[in-house]
C-alpha cells in the first residue's frame, strides 16, 4: 500500500469531495465518439447522476447560459448546445436519486430574487435537503435580449445586484421559523401563528414585500456556491458562498497559493478559515499504466479540439474569421485584431492578443506545432491524467495540504464518462483514507461537513467557529 | 347523451380544493410537501387511469391572512412526478403575468423532455396585487391588461418552442458541427411591453409543442390547444364549450364524494366550518361515486374531457379510483391513457409543424 504517514500533513483527517459536472453547452464533451449519447435524453442524466451516486459523490452540478453563442453575429454550430433547464431537470432528479446533491447554476441578473428562492426552496424539499446553488451573474446585454428587463448590469453593478439578491434570497429562505408547520390536524392553523415572517426589503435593486411560500428544508437552506477568480468574485465568495470552483486544480503550488489566499479573505471577513470548500473543476483521465493513459489524453484532445474547433479558438484570439484556413498548418500570418465585446462567445475580453499570439508564435515555432496542436498544447491545461493509483496519491496529497477540498469533475463522455473514476479512482482513494466508504449525512450540508448556514449562525457558533 | 369516451384529468395541489383541505388529509399537516407524499398521490392517479395530473400554483402562499399554507412551485413538482411516473400527462400551472417567458419557455420544454412528451401547461393569471412585488415589477392591472400578459406570454413561449426545429441537432463529425444553424430560428418576438430576442436554449419539445390548457376568455382560443370551460350546470358547460373555438375543451368540476366514514354533504360541511369553498362558477358534484358517473357520462358529447377538483385528495381519490373511474371505463365513457403516447396522442391532437421549418420550406420551394 502507498498510504503516507498521514501524521506528516497538515490536514491528516481531510476526505475528498467530490462533484460531476453535466456540461451542457461545451466543447469538451466528445460527441463525436459512437459511444457519446444524447446531451438531452433524461435518461442520460438520471445515468449519469446516478453513476456518481454510487461513487459516493457531494452533488450533481448543472450549468446555465441564457442565450445561444454566437460568432460574428451568427449561432456557434461546433459546440454541445441544447440543455434543459437546470432546477427543473433536477427537480427530476430529486426523485430519482436518494443522497446526491443537486446543485443548479442560475444566473442573479436575469432572475427575481423572490422566484428563484422559491424554486430553489422547492428543489430543497423535494430533495429532502440536497439542494445547491452556484451563483452566476450577466454583464450584458446581449443575453439581456431574451428577458423582459433587457439591459445591461455592468461588472460593479452585477456583483451588487448579485449580493443583495442573495441578502432577499436568504431572508426568504429564514422567514419560516423551524418546526413552524403543524403536525396536527386539529391545530388552529395550518403554520402556527407567528411562525412566518413577512419579508420586506427595500434596496437598489429589489423592494420586495411578501410573505414566502415554503417552510425551512433539511439543511436550513440551499447550498451556496460561487465561481469567480477575480479579486471581487473572491471577496464575494468569503463573505457568502459554502463553496468555490476555481480553476486552480491542476498545480499544487497554484491550487494551495489559490486556497490560501481565500484562507486570509475568509479571516477577514470573519468567518473561520475552513468554512469554505474548495473545488476546482477538472478532468480526469485514467488508465491503466500512465503511457495508456497519456495516450487516451491525445486522443481526446484531438476529439475535444478538432480542426474546426481549433480555427474557431484561434479566430476568436485573432479577431479574424479564420475558417476554411488549414488547422494542420502553420500559425497565421496575420496580427490580432482587438475584438469589441458584446457579450456573445465571438467576442471575449482577451486584454492583448497581440502578445498572446507573439508567445503562440514562439512556442509553436520552438516545438514546431501545427495551428491545431499549438491550440491544444496552450489552451486552458485542464484535468489530472495517470493511473487510479497515481492520482490517489496526488489528490491524497493535494487534500491532505489543504490546497484543494476536492473536485468538480467533467465528464468528456457522456453518459459514460465517470464510470472508470467511479469503478477505479474511487476505490483507490478509499484505500488511501482519503475518500467516504458511504455517505453519512443524508444533506449536501453534510456531505461537504459544513456549518449551519451563514445567516443561522449564534454568537456561540461564531465564538467557536472563531 | 352519448359521445366519444372522456379525458380526465386530476387537479392535486395541497390538500384539495377546499382551502381547509388539510384538516381532513390522511397525513399530518407537516407531510403536506414531502416528495413521499407527492409520490404518492401521482401514483395514485396514475394507477386510476387519469390521462393528466394538474397542478396549481401562484407566487404566494394559497390561503390568506395567517393561516397560510405552503405550496411548492408547480414546475418543480411537475418534474418530479415526471420522473417518478411513466404514462400519466402532467401540466403545472404557470401565470405569465409577470414571470419571464424566456425561463417559461424553458422550464416547460425541459418538462416535456424529462417526461418523453407527457407535458401540457395551464396558463392561469396572477392577479393578487402583492404578486406584483414578488417580481420586481410595476403592477399588472385589470382584466385587459393581465389578458395581454398571458397572450404575449404563449405566443413568445410557442415561438420559442419551435425556435429549434426537430432535427437541428446533426451531429456532423466529417464538418464537426454540432447544429445546423439553418435549423435554428431567432424569434424576434416585439410585445406590447417587450421583447424577446430567442433561439431557445433548449432543443424542441419532444411533443414539437407542449399542450396548452387555459380559458378562453383570458387567452386567445387560436393560442390553446384546450379550453377549460365553465359553467354551473350543463347548459351553461354546453354554451361555453361550443363558444371556445378551440380543438379540444375540458369542463371543470368540483366534487365530493360519500366515503364508508361520512356522507359528501357532511364532509363539506365539516370543512365549512373553517372556511369558505369559494364558488368559481363552476360544475360541482356533492354526493354519490355512482351520481358523479352519471354526471360524466352526460358531459361526452359536450366536451372532450374533464379535470376534476376533489374537496379532499386523500379522501376523494379512494372514491374516484375504486368506484368512478372503473365505472366509466367498463362503458367506455371514459378511456385510459396508453403507455409510451404522448399527451397530444392521448387528447387526439397531431404533432404541430415547426413554425419556421415550414416558413423555411416555402422559402426553398420559391
Amino acid at each position: 500500500m502507498t498510504r503516507t504517514d498521514p501524521l506528516d500533513v497538515p490536514r491528516p483527517d481531510a476526505r475528498l469531495h467530490f462533484g460531476v459536472f453535466f456540461q451542457g453547452v461545451n466543447h469538451w464533451t466528445v460527441w463525436s465518439d459512437p459511444a457519446s449519447g444524447s446531451q438531452i435524453d433524461p435518461a442520460n442524466f438520471r445515468r449519469v447522476a446516478q453513476t456518481a451516486e454510487r461513487g459516493l459523490f457531494d452533488a450533481f452540478f448543472l450549468g446555465e447560459g441564457l442565450r445561444l453563442r454566437e460568432v460574428d453575429g451568427q449561432i456557434h454550430d461546433l459546440d454541445v448546445a441544447g440543455r434543459p433547464d437546470a432546477i427543473t431537470q433536477l427537480a427530476a432528479l430529486a426523485a430519482v436519486t436518494d443522497r446526491i446533491g443537486l446543485v443548479s447554476t442560475s444566473n442573479t441578473t436575469f432572475n427575481e430574487a423572490p422566484d428563484l428562492a422559491r424554486r430553489l426552496s422547492g428543489l430543497d424539499l423535494l430533495s429532502e435537503g440536497r439542494a445547491g446553488w452556484n451563483v452566476v451573474t450577466t454583464d450584458n446585454a446581449w443575453t439581456g435580449a431574451n428577458f423582459r428587463r433587457g439591459g445591461y448590469l455592468d461588472h460593479a453593478d452585477r456583483y451588487r445586484r448579485a449580493e443583495e439578491f442573495l441578502t432577499v434570497a436568504r431572508a426568504i429562505w429564514d422567514s419560516w421559523e423551524d418546526a413552524a408547520v403543524s403536525d396536527s390536524a386539529d391545530a388552529p392553523s395550518w403554520a402556527a401563528p407567528g411562525a412566518v415572517r413577512q419579508v420586506r426589503h427595500q434596496g437598489p435593486q429589489f423592494d420586495v414585500d411578501l410573505a414566502p411560500t415554503l417552510p425551512r428544508s433539511a439543511q436550513g437552506h440551499p447550498v451556496i456556491f460561487q465561481a469567480g477568480d477575480s479579486g471581487e468574485g473572491r471577496d464575494f465568495a468569503a463573505r457568502n458562498a459554502d463553496v468555490i470552483f476555481s480553476a486552480h486544480g491542476n498545480d499544487f503550488d497554484d491550487a494551495l497559493a489559490f486556497a490560501d489566499d481565500l484562507r486570509r479573505r475568509l479571516r477577514a471577513v470573519g468567518r473561520p478559515e475552513d468554512d469554505l470548500r474548495i473545488l476546482p473543476g477538472t478532468e480526469i483521465i485514467i488508465g491503466a499504466t500512465e503511457e495508456e493513459a497519456l495516450e487516451k489524453k491525445r486522443w481526446i484532445r484531438l476529439q475535444q479540439v478538432t480542426p474546426a474547433t481549433a480555427l474557431g479558438i484561434a479566430g476568436l484570439l485573432w479577431g479574424i474569421d479564420l475558417s476554411g484556413r488549414d488547422a494542420d498548418g502553420p500559425l497565421p500570418k496575420e496580427d490580432p485584431v482587438a475584438a469589441e465585446n458584446d457579450g456573445s462567445f465571438g467576442a471575449r475580453r482577451i486584454a492583448d492578443p497581440r502578445q498572446v499570439v507573439a508567445e503562440w508564435r514562439e512556442k509553436a515555432d520552438a516545438n514546431r506545432w501545427s495551428l491545431r496542436e499549438t491550440v491544444i498544447a496552450l489552451g486552458p491545461q485542464r484535468g489530472h491524467v495517470g493511473t487510479p493509483e497515481g492520482l490517489a496519491d496526488k489528490f491524497a496529497h493535494f487534500v491532505r495540504h489543504g490546497a484543494v477540498d476536492g473536485f468538480n469533475v467533467t465528464p468528456y463522455l457522456i453518459p459514460d464518462g465517470l464510470d472508470d473514476i467511479v469503478d477505479h479512482l474511487v476505490p483507490a482513494l478509499q484505500e488511501r483514507g482519503v475518500y467516504r466508504t458511504d455517505y453519512t449525512g443524508t444533506t449536501l450540508r453534510e456531505h461537504l461537513d459544513l456549518r449551519e448556514p451563514l445567516t443561522h449562525r449564534t454568537t456561540t457558533d461564531r465564538r467557536r467557529a472563531g | 347523451m352519448s359521445g366519444p369516451a372522456l379525458r380526465l384529468a386530476l387537479e392535486i395541489d395541497g390538500d384539495g380544493a377546499h382551502p381547509a383541505a388539510w384538516r381532513r388529509a390522511a397525513h399530518s399537516p407537516d407531510q403536506l410537501l414531502s416528495p413521499r407524499r407527492l409520490a404518492r398521490v401521482a401514483a395514485a392517479a396514475e394507477n386510476a387511469g387519469f390521462t393528466l395530473l394538474t397542478l396549481d400554483d401562484g407566487a404566494l402562499p394559497p390561503g390568506a391572512g395567517p393561516d397560510v399554507v405552503g405550496r411548492i412551485g408547480a414546475v418543480e413538482r411537475a418534474a418530479f412526478i415526471a420522473a417518478s411516473t411513466s404514462v400519466v400527462g402532467i401540466a403545472p400551472v404557470v401565470p405569465p403575468t409577470y414571470a419571464e417567458p424566456f425561463h417559461v419557455s424553458s422550464q416547460l420544454a425541459s418538462l416535456d423532455h424529462i417526461s418523453a412528451g407527457r407535458a401540457g401547461w395551464v396558463v392561469s393569471e396572477e392577479t393578487r396585487p402583492e404578486a406584483a412585488s414578488v417580481w420586481g415589477r410595476p403592477l399588472v392591472d385589470g382584466d385587459a391588461a393581465r389578458a395581454r400578459e398571458s397572450r404575449d406570454g404563449v405566443e413568445v413561449v410557442r415561438d420559442l418552442w419551435d425556435s429549434w426545429e426537430d432535427d437541428a441537432v446533426i451531429r456532423s463529425v466529417a464538418t464537426s458541427r454540432y447544429l445546423d444553424r439553418d435549423r435554428l430560428h431567432y424569434v424576434d418576438f416585439t410585445g406590447d411591453t417587450y421583447t424577446v430576442k430567442g433561439p431557445a436554449i433548449v432543443p424542441r419539445p419532444p411533443q414539437g409543442q407542449l399542450v396548452v390548457f387555459g380559458s378562453p376568455d383570458r387567452v386567445p382560443g387560436d393560442q390553446l390547444d384546450v379550453a377549460l370551460v365553465e359553467g354551473r350546470d350543463l347548459a351553461a358547460v354546453t354554451a361555453s364549450a361550443s363558444a371556445a373555438g378551440t380543438p379540444r375543451t375540458f369542463a371543470e368540476v368540483e366534487i365530493a364524494l360519500d366515503t364508508a366514514d361520512a356522507t359528501a354533504e357532511e364532509r363539506v360541511a365539516d370543512l365549512e366550518e373553517h372556511g369558505s369553498w369559494s364558488d368559481r362558477g363552476r360544475l360541482r358534484h356533492i354526493g354519490s361515486a355512482a351520481g358523479l358517473a352519471a354526471l360524466l357520462g352526460e358531459l361526452r358529447g359536450v366536451v372532450d374531457g374533464v379535470r376534476l377538483h376533489p374537496l379532499v385528495l386523500d379522501e376523494d381519490l379512494p372514491e374516484l379510483s375504486r368506484l368512478v373511474l372503473p365505472h366509466l371505463f367498463e362503458r367506455r365513457h371514459a378511456v385510459r391513457p396508453l403507455p409510451g403516447a404522448s399527451l397530444r396522442t392521448h387528447l387526439g391532437l397531431d404533432r404541430p409543424a415547426n413554425r419556421y421549418a415550414a416558413a423555411a420550406a416555402q422559402e426553398d420551394a420559391r
